[in-house]
């Protein structure tokens, strides 16, 4: 028996208020199942905000759409290790796929995982760079040579009838992959609002709910990473584009809040059995990362900044300003709905009796320090993304040479 | 006894009544025919005299007469010692939990096992409404949650009606105890997988009971196979006003309690 779990579950006893279940004083789902949906999340955002060029000709969005697809393709290649790293028993994992159990809303993962990734991003982003491959592949030395002739399956043809075609597959596979990446977050969403024996995640609007701060997340990430990354390769960010999609951000916020709210006042109207534990829950548990966090800081105050800079006239510079603290207060609110979910589901008893409390670890397997690695990993797999296939365009239409 | 004549019976009927020949005679046809009886009501339960186990055959499920519980924990001490769970608090197949209702309306509720050598706090008697016990334990659903959200079918439920998981398959997601409406699964620290009652499966297909109904003191607890009709069970369940937990989940639990109260959850 590990002295240290009985010491933890020891300490976290002595937290528990009311009457829990005996089992229920360990927490089973820690931050990195957190960490899964954020990160799954902004995917989803990424690709969706993407796909607006492609499918709706959002022209002034154009200067994002590659680093969208990165941004997308980075984060998904993270995504599963939080699983990975949470599972009991990791070296079982690769069960899932060959026996799942077709009934479990989680043996899906993994064909929603490689659908989205083989038939939709890997398939987009090779239509989108095959040109830009075979021309890179010609003018650089080898290995790096190789490496483009590999990447573009040694594809050759750049006549305009191929690229024709290329076009027009990556709009067949947007919009395939809308659809898709609804499904992949959708269904993230779908794990824990199909789960009836807790009624703070058994919610048809849920998954719903999930999509929406999805598509929020993944647009302010990719905001984020256009206003850092712009200044750094020493060019001018476009004000137009940067204008367009905060636009984009703040109704996706909009819709997201109205959700959110209308979950709330519905539980709060309906006022069912489990009432007075998750009023508990969110009063006693929740204040500070749900209502402080998530609402107000990641909710209310962005919303007041983008009313205000759609309102009145700032300039250029104080607007910039002003949406990079949108985005980030956004990223922190969206990462608090995930935590509120994930963690809040379980800090009450199915009792309904009591309240138990989470205490992270730091230097654990499930710890605080395994979590930011994961949360940081993706932008490292985005750097050498961006290294290999330069995401910016110059206005003449030439793509940017790569290093 | 009104309206009944107080003189002496008539000669012959005393005769009648106080043949002791007759009725040794008959104390011995009825005691070796009871004991036949018994056999066969024994035969009825699984058995593996019968040949080999046929689970088609079987429907396991529990009853709980809570008015029987003396809240003693020989159940949990037993079920830990039969199924290796760890003796710590926070690992449980089976619990007692304690309801305490007062005047005021408010419940108390404790497991009596995490309640083991803490200084006893109890309300004065008066301000008692009622007090019981309830023994918790899988509910082994018909339709049970757990098994439908296990990712690679490491749960699963048997032909004759029980809830098992296979720790050899189980790759430790949890979803299964995220699922479970009742608390009733936790991660077994030891082998790092998701474990439950089984209703002690290795003892009732040959035969037995499980172990906590094994050693309950006051028979709280009733094991049995729904499909007999001779057994203990259904007998329980034909004489008990009957209610299951969370009924509203449509789980469709076969631990059935007589006499719950509705406090408990």
């Amino acid at each position: 028996m590990n002295p240290e779990l009985v010491q933890r579950l020891s300490e976290l006893l002595r937290e528990v208020t009311g009457y829990i279940y005996p089992n229920e004083v360990e927490i089973h789902w820690s931050i990195l199942i957190v960490v899964y949906p954020y990160l799954t999340g902004l995917v989803a955002g990424a690709f969706i905000l993407a796909s607006l060029v492609q499918v709706f000709n959002v022209e002034e969005v154009q200067p994002t759409y590659r680093l969208a697809l990165l941004t997308a393709l980075a984060f998904l290649l993270i995504a599963p290790l939080p699983l990975q790293f949470h599972l009991a028993h990791p070296e079982r994992s690769y069960e899932i796929f060959l026996t799942p159990q077709l009934g479990s809303a989680m043996a899906m993962f993994g064909f929603v995982y490689l659908w989205y990734l083989m038939a939709v991003l890997l398939l987009e982003m090779w239509f989108e760079y095959r040109r830009d491959l075979i021309v890179w592949s010609q003018a650089a030395n080898s290995p790096i040579k190789w490496l483009y002739k590999a990447l573009s399956l040694f594809s050759s043809d750049v006549s305009e009838r191929a690229l024709a075609f290329d076009r027009k597959a990556i709009k067949v596979i947007t919009v395939i992959g809308i659809p898709s990446a609804f499904i992949l977050h959708g269904y993230v969403g779908f794990i824990f609002g199909s789960v009836k024996a807790n009624p703070w995640w058994s919610s048809v609007l849920i998954p719903i709910v999930f999509l929406m701060s999805a598509i929020v997340s993944g647009i302010a990430l990719v905001i984020f990473l256009y206003m850092v990354i712009t200044p750094l390769k020493g060019k001018i960010m476009d004000m137009k584009c940067l204008d367009k999609i905060t636009s984009y951000l703040f109704y996706a916020v909009i819709v997201d809040f109205t959700l959110e709210a209308l979950d709330f006042i519905h539980r709060l109207y309906e006022s069912e059995e489990s009432i007075k534990i998750l009023s508990r829950l969110v009063t006693d548990k929740l204040f500070i990362s749900l209502l402080v966090m998530q609402v107000l800081l990641g909710m209310v105050v962005p919303l007041a900044i983008m009313v205000a800079v759609k309102s009145l006239k700032f300039d250029a510079e104080l607007r910039k300003l002003l949406y990079f603290t949108s985005v980030i207060l956004i990223q922190l609110g969206i990462f608090a709905t995930r935590w509120n979910v994930v963690i809040g589901g379980q800090l009450f008893s199915k009792s309904f009796r009591g309240l138990t409390t989470y205490k992270m670890e730091v230097a654990g397997l499930e710890g605080l320090v395994t979590a930011v690695i994961f949360l940081i990993l993706p932008f490292l797999v985005l750097a050498i993304l961006l290294k290999l296939l330069p995401a910016w365009e110059t206005a003449g239409g030439e793509q940017d040479t790569p290093a | 006894m009104l309206g009944v004549p107080l003189s002496a019976p008539a000669r012959e009927d005393v005769t009648e009544i106080m043949d002791r020949r007759n009725f040794l005679k008959n104390a011995v046809v009825f005691i070796s025919a009871a004991g036949l009886f018994r056999r066969f009501l024994g035969n009825a339960e699984a058995s593996p005299t019968n040949g080999p186990y046929n689970p088609a055959k079987h429907l396991y499920g529990m009853g709980i007469d809570i008015d029987k519980c003396i809240g003693c924990g020989l159940c949990v001490e037993a079920c830990k010692t039969e199924n290796n769970v760890p003796k710590e608090p926070f690992f449980c197949r089976t619990w007692v939990e304690r309801y305490v209702i007062k005047k005021d309306g408010t419940v108390a509720v404790e497991s009596i096992e995490a309640q083991k050598g803490k200084p006893k706090s109890r309300p004065e008697d008066g301000d008692i409404v009622r007090s019981f016990f309830v023994p918790k334990l899988c509910n082994q659903c018909e339709n049970p949650p757990c098994v439908q959200v296990c990712p690679v079918g490491a749960t699963f439920r048997t032909e004759d009606g029980v809830v098992l998981v296979d720790s050899k398959r189980c790759i430790g997601c949890r979803y299964c105890i995220q699922a479970c409406p009742y608390g009733a699964r936790y991660l077994h620290p030891e082998t790092r997988t998701a474990d439950k009652c089984t209703f002690c499966y290795h003892r009732v297909v040959k035969g037995l009971l499980p172990a906590c109904v094994e050693v309950c003191p006051t028979q709280a607890r009733i094991f049995g196979d729904l499909k007999s009709m001779a057994s203990r069970l259904v007998r329980f369940t034909r004489i008990n006003k009957l209610h299951v937990l969370k009924p509203h989940l449509n789980t469709e639990p076969k631990v059935y309690y007589a006499d719950l109260d509705g406090e408990v959850r």
